[in-house]
Formats: structure tokens, sequence, C-alpha cells
């Protein structure tokens, strides 16, 4: 994603990546950042929240007109409401990812 | 506060992310300089949470990311802004799509975006937004050469003036 960022911006068109992983946004040298604690597939935050949702989109738009230079980063100011182990195990998918599922045999096949 | 960029991570994956710096040849700075009031500039929106048209397009193929597991589907789908939970499917194997197909705005605010734009923060809110599979770390080929071409030249369609992409 901040890949795909840098070559819209480099077409000419401001980007800003919303990301739970700002750091790695980072590393991939994403031009405008903002970092959010949240679950993985909920960039604007709980479903049905619009306070929420509008907060960090409203950030992110901030972000986007105003950053004064490439690799801002600004982080969102909320911890995520649900306990972090539910939380946790709310966003992970029923069954493991295909590649998911490749590592953890390949860790096996290696254990074994 | 400083976000925990790996909080939400199996502790075993972080090393997939971390210190891996940028892809070869993309660590120079880019920079597309924002010239208008935001009050005045047209938004779009992208989503890598697999979002697709359940009645009018095709899913993500997840198939084949099943046989292939260092595949991920390259394609993008054009999402207009006025649709809605109803309207949308997900197709991700990474997440649990549960909060998005109940409120899809969690990963695509458009409906936000046009409040915004009515209320006169943004200029306007684009017609059309875009939805990925964000799975494609290993495979850039595709998307470089296709799905990012595709991408801007309906970002200048759209007379976009920014776009706010949000990974799933």
């Amino acid at each position: 994603m901040p890949v795909l960022a840098r070559w819209i911006e480099r077409a000419g068109i401001p980007t800003a990546v919303v990301t739970m992983m700002p750091a790695v946004a980072e590393e991939r040298r994403a031009p405008r950042i903002v970092g959010v604690e949240f679950p993985f597939g909920h960039a604007f935050g709980m479903p049905g929240d619009k306070g929420m949702q509008r907060n960090v989109l409203e950030l992110g738009l901030r972000v986007l007109a105003g950053a004064p230079s490439f690799g801002t980063r600004v982080d969102f100011d909320l911890e995520w409401p649900v306990p972090l182990r539910d939380a946790y195990r709310a966003w992970q998918p029923a069954e493991p990812s295909p590649i998911v599922r490749k590592l953890i045999e390949a860790r096996r096949g290696s254990n074994a | 506060m400083i976000v925990d960029s790996y909080r939400f991570l199996p502790r075993s994956f972080r090393p997939y992310y971390e210190g891996r710096g940028p892809f070869r040849g993309e660590g120079e700075p880019v920079w597309a300089p924002f010239e208008k009031r935001l009050g005045e500039a047209r938004i779009a929106l992208l989503t890598s949470a697999g979002v697709f048209l359940r009645k009018d397009q095709q899913p993500f193929d997840v198939e084949r990311e099943q046989t292939h597991p260092e595949w991920g589907d390259p394609t993008w789908r054009p999402i207009p802004a006025r649709a809605g939970a109803d309207d949308i499917g997900v197709a991700h194997l990474h997440i649990n799509s549960a909060d998005i197909q109940a409120d899809p705005e969690v990963a695509l605010p458009s409906h936000l975006l046009a409040q915004l734009a009515a209320e006169g923060l943004i200029g306007a809110a684009a017609e059309t937004h875009f939805a990925v599979m964000g799975y494609q770390d290993r495979h850039l080929h595709d998307w470089r050469e296709r799905t990012a071409p595709e991408i801007i030249a309906a970002l200048r369609d759209e007379k976009a003036d920014g776009l706010i992409l949000a990974p799933a």
C-alpha cells in the first residue's frame, strides 16, 4: 500500500496513507502517514461509531492537505476501546490465510 | 500517543514487516504538493480490504490464492461513492471481514466523505472510489505495470486533487 501511494504521488496526485502499521509505512517511504492503533480491517475505527470514523478521516484529510514535507507522520490519539485480547482475536479470519497456513506448516516441519 | 505498529500483529509475523526497508528503487522521497485549499479540493479514497460490488463485479480471486499462497489478486475495482453495506462484498483471506460487511465505512468511508463535502470541509468527494486486495508485497509486478497506471488514469478522470489510502 505505501508503494502504491508512492507511484500515485509520483504521477502528481498527493496521497496520505491511514494505517495501523505507520512504522512500516515509514520504512516503505510513504509520503504522508496517519497512524492508528486499531486492529486490522478497521482503518477508520469501530463499526457504527461515526464520531470516531469522522475524527480519523478528518485527520487524514488535514495531513493530506497540510503536511509540510515528505515523510510527515501524525498518529491518531486514541486507544482501541476493546480489551486487547478480544480485539486481537476478533480481527483474525476464522481460518488462517493460505500463506499463514504455509508458514505454520513449514515451522512444524522444521521442528519435527 | 505514538502508535505501536505491531500491537495487533502476531508476534511471529513481526520480522516479516519490521526493518525490511523500502522496496528496491523506492527509497527516494516522492512529493506532489497539495496546492489547493482543502475546501476547494476533490478527494478520493482507496481501500485494500478487497471490497467489491456483489451484484456487478467479480470478487477478488481468493480461490487461486488458496492454491498459490504467495499470490494475491492484483486487480482493482471501482466503487461508486453511493454504494452501501447492502451492495458491498469483501474478498480477503487475511482478515475477519464481518465488521466491514456490517459497516463498510470502517474501511472505505465514502458516505462520510460525501457528508464532509456537503459541510464544506472538502470541496467535493469523488464519485468513484477504489478497492484493491492488499496482499501484494511478494509480487509487485502486476500492481506496478497495470493496476497503478489504471488507478492513476481513473484518478485523473475523476479530477481528484488528493487520495487517502487505507490498508486493511
